[in-house]
């Protein structure tokens, strides 16, 4: 008996080695979003640019939509650039512009400088009271929202094209038949 | 052409690590002096083929050869000279390469100063290190090759990562590794110690000196990352509990056990089993940091490339690697049998008490950094571990380690009376706690975490000097001069890195106690007054490096009204990687850092500021170098060298005199 100690250690080694190799086919960057399968959070914003017109989410009831969290301050938003301006080339789905705690005017410049503007439009939380409600936490962020205006998908960190197509695009063909 | 010519070197390297790791052991177990005989010469060739291989490597990113996919990914023709070299390790491939290349050299260190070792044993011990270094040079010839080409090469490279590109990053990684895999040597001693069943002082002395230079390393080299990360990530800290960070934490925690459990072993002859465990619980804990860092299964600041397939690898090689020596461990430790016996108050049960700490410290660490992990594999959600939880369970850990590191240096061997040891350590007590108090009121803010770090800090010197002053004046010798002599030079390493840990606790008592630390908007032209400092915020210009374009602000640091210092912060924007790195601009000093970090620009003339004044943060590094140094002069020590020369002298009697 007293020589089963000594294989303790052991013991605790294969039961590590057991989650570590579980725990490889986790991706720890994938946070699931409490507001998946959720009516998106209603919100009324103005849109960058002009601030007279005012943009809410029940607007766009009826379509398959994106919501895209961005910032000129932001730097992985500059990596997503080309990849969302290659989806709205595409017309594949109207992509809808969250410009989170910015200046209009950095905000406009930013995007001339980035070589085009992918957003059907943008609406400015200027203050970011809005994005609390979305718990965003670190732009990018991308949410997917369908016909009912329910949150479908979200994506957090820059999309890529691999993103897009393995993830985004599947999602879309599904939701839009 | 260099590249391919290091592809090959790495495959003969592979067969050479290869005979390194059958022959010996082979010859090892049938008693054939022939075939343990190709040893020394096997590790001298997988170490001349690797250092070539790394040769290679490093040429082909000083060349700028972009038809390299690893120089392309990380190099750029205009990064200056230094960091292309260093970009060689920068990367995934490159570092796993240098992580072969320092198993090498260790390995040949050994070798060389092996001669005098039982033939057996040293045997036994350079082929756990050659199976050990085939399963790296596998790793890196199928999952991780850094010589892998881009056909058509590619017109520029994508640049060094911008954090990387620091003349602390050039040596942090190197001196860490050589830490990390140094206790590949000890964990080969206590494995060939398992084989032969013996386990005797002579075997804990042979592995001692290894282990503390490994130790050394390890410091100094984690030390240097805290140094790294507090200038370069612009955020004013020294230590993150980052997975990364913890992954070199660890063996550093079981490796200073190690060092206590084997000198219990050398001395007394007993902890046998316990020194064994622990020898291979630090090189595991070793390659299981490479594994989370490597394998993308934890998030972490340091994001490197990540890929399942090189995780499942070094999971399969962790796993054979641990478990088949923990197996060895279960078979073999029974038989060890177990060394004299001590009472409850004794030296040996203070080093004991010690070590359990360590390693429960240890556990607490590696349980901060799995848990998320493992709570995601059950499906209980996800959750990350942060400081408040690692602060909060280190603290009662270290408290009693460290009130023991006074009193173990006093205690005698097997049995220490409690009111002796009262009697010698009245005086150090007396001391510690006045200056604990007085300290913080001096100061003029007072509470009782502050007392205790003052507490631990004076307790430990003030008892390390009332040790050394009764061992001076027992000893028989005359003149101060020769009493100094009478001691050992490991006598003094040990007081030396535990003075270095006096000023470590220190330095974090005092920064984490009185740091000063302002996020404020400034105007050009206005000024920020942290602590006694004055920050006048002057000017801002436009700066432009080889491979960046940014702005540097110009501040004047008063003091008094009289100047202390000219500072200017910088934010870089680096071209290729499209990043942008805030350059702190720091004014260094053994009582405190000025710290001035640019944020964002508000509009032309305002920016945002963070301005942070440090008291006695450099006691942290300085610390840990004090703790290194103590390893060196243990390492320095006499009785390793005396008793390796005589007995080499008479093992080799003819060639004796021309070896000298």
């Amino acid at each position: 008996m007293r020589a089963l100690r000594f294989g303790i250690p052991l013991a605790v080694f294969v039961l590590l080695v057991f989650f570590l190799g579980r725990g490889l086919w986790r991706d720890p960057r994938e946070i699931p979003s409490v507001l998946v399968d959720k009516p998106v959070p209603a919100f009324t914003l103005p849109v960058l640019g002009s601030p007279d017109k005012k943009f809410s989410p029940a607007d766009y009831r009826g379509k398959v939509w994106l919501l895209n969290v961005w910032g000129s301050w932001c730097i992985s938003c500059q990596v997503e650039h080309p990849t969302l301006l290659a989806l709205a080339k595409s017309n594949v789905v109207p992509i809808v512009g969250f410009d989170w705690k910015d200046k209009p005017d950095a905000a406009i410049k930013w995007l001339a400088q980035q070589g085009g503007d992918p957003y059907v439009f943008s609406v400015t939380d200027l203050d970011g009271r809005v994005a609390i409600d979305y718990g965003v936490y670190g732009a990018p962020e991308t949410f997917l929202i369908d016909k009912e205006g329910m949150i479908r998908y979200k994506h957090i960190g820059p999309l890529d094209d691999k993103a897009v197509a393995e993830k985004l695009l599947p999602w879309i063909r599904k939701l839009n038949p | 052409m260099i590249p391919e010519l290091g592809q090959l070197a790495l495959v003969l390297a592979l067969v050479a690590a290869l005979v390194l790791g059958v022959m010996p052991l082979v010859g090892a177990y049938r008693n054939d002096a022939a075939l343990m005989r190709q040893a020394g010469p096997a590790a001298m060739a997988q170490f001349l083929l690797i250092a070539f291989a790394f040769g290679c490597l490093v040429a082909s990113f000083v060349a700028n050869d972009f038809s390299v996919v690893n120089v392309a990914t990380n190099s750029n023709s205009k990064l200056p000279v230094q960091y292309r070299v260093a970009a060689s390790w920068g990367s995934h491939e490159g570092s796993i390469l240098l992580w072969t290349l320092v198993m090498a050299v260790w390995t040949v260190a050994v070798a060389l100063k092996s001669r005098h070792l039982p033939r057996v044993l040293a045997a036994r011990v350079l082929g756990v290190m050659g199976l050990v270094n085939v399963g790296l040079l596998l790793f890196v010839l199928f999952t991780s090759n850094p010589f892998v080409r881009l056909l058509p090469g590619a017109p520029e490279g994508r640049d060094l990562n911008p954090l990387l590109q620091d003349p602390g990053m050039v040596f942090h990684p190197p001196i860490l590794y050589v830490g990390y895999v140094g206790f590949s040597v000890a964990f080969a001693f206590a494995l060939a110690a398992l084989m032969g069943g013996r386990l005797d002082a002579a075997w804990a002395r042979w592995s001692r000196p290894w282990t503390t230079a490994a130790w050394c390393f390890l410091t100094c080299g984690i030390a240097l990352g805290s140094f790294w990360a507090y200038y370069e990530l612009g955020w004013g800290g020294w230590w993150f509990w980052d997975p990364v960070e913890n992954a070199s934490f660890m063996p550093w925690l079981t490796g200073t056990a190690l060092i206590h459990s084997l000198a219990v072993t050398e001395k007394r002859g007993t902890f046998k089993s316990w020194t064994v465990l622990l020898a291979i619980m630090t090189f595991s804990l070793s390659l299981l940091g490479t594994f989370l860092v490597r394998s993308g299964v934890i998030t972490s600041v340091h994001a490197f490339a990540t890929d399942p397939a090189r995780g499942v690898f070094i999971l399969i090689f962790l796993a054979l690697v641990i478990g088949i020596s923990l197996t060895i461990f279960a078979a073999r430790a029974p038989r060890v049998g177990l060394g004299a016996s001590f009472s409850l108050v004794s030296r040996e049960s203070m080093l004991l008490g010690n070590n359990i700490l360590l390693v429960v410290a240890m556990a607490a660490v590696l349980l901060g950094t799995l848990y998320p992990l493992v709570l995601d594999v059950l499906d209980a959600g996800k959750i990350s571990v942060g400081p408040p939880y690692f602060d909060a369970v280190f603290y009662p850990l270290l408290a009693p380690a460290l009130f023991l590191m006074g009193v173990a240096p006093l205690a005698r061997w097997q049995q220490a009376p409690i009111p002796e040891l009262a009697q010698r350590l009245k005086w150090a007590f007396a001391i510690a706690l006045i200056g604990s108090i007085v300290t913080p009121l001096v100061l003029g803010d007072w509470s009782l975490l502050k007392v205790s770090g003052f507490l631990f800090a004076f307790w430990i010197v003030a008892a390390s000097a009332t040790a050394i002053v009764m061992r001076l004046k027992a000893a028989p010798q005359r003149t101060l001069w020769a009493k100094l002599g009478s001691n050992s030079a490991s006598y003094y390493g040990m007081h030396v890195a535990h003075i270095g840990i006096a000023a470590f606790v220190f330095g974090v008592t005092m920064v984490k106690s009185y740091d000063v630390e302002k996020d404020v908007r400034v105007g050009i032209g206005d000024s920020v007054v942290a602590g006694a400092y004055k920050f006048d915020f002057k000017s801002v210009g436009d700066v432009r490096g080889p491979n960046y374009s940014g702005m540097s602000g110009r501040f004047e640091v008063t003091r008094d009204g009289k100047p202390v210092a000219q500072m200017q912060p910088e934010k870089r924007f680096y071209s290729t990687t499209k990043q942008t790195m805030t350059e702190a601009a720091i004014d260094h000093g053994l009582s405190r850092d000025l710290y001035v970090s640019l944020g964002n620009e508000i509009d032309s003339k305002t920016w945002e500021v963070r301005v942070q004044v440090k008291p006695f943060i450099n006691w942290i590094w300085i610390g840990c170098l004090i703790m290194a140094l103590g390893g060196v002069f243990a390492i320095a020590d006499r009785r390793y060298h005396l008793r390796r020369k005589t007995a080499a002298a008479t093992a080799h009697a003819p060639g004796a005199a021309t070896a000298t």
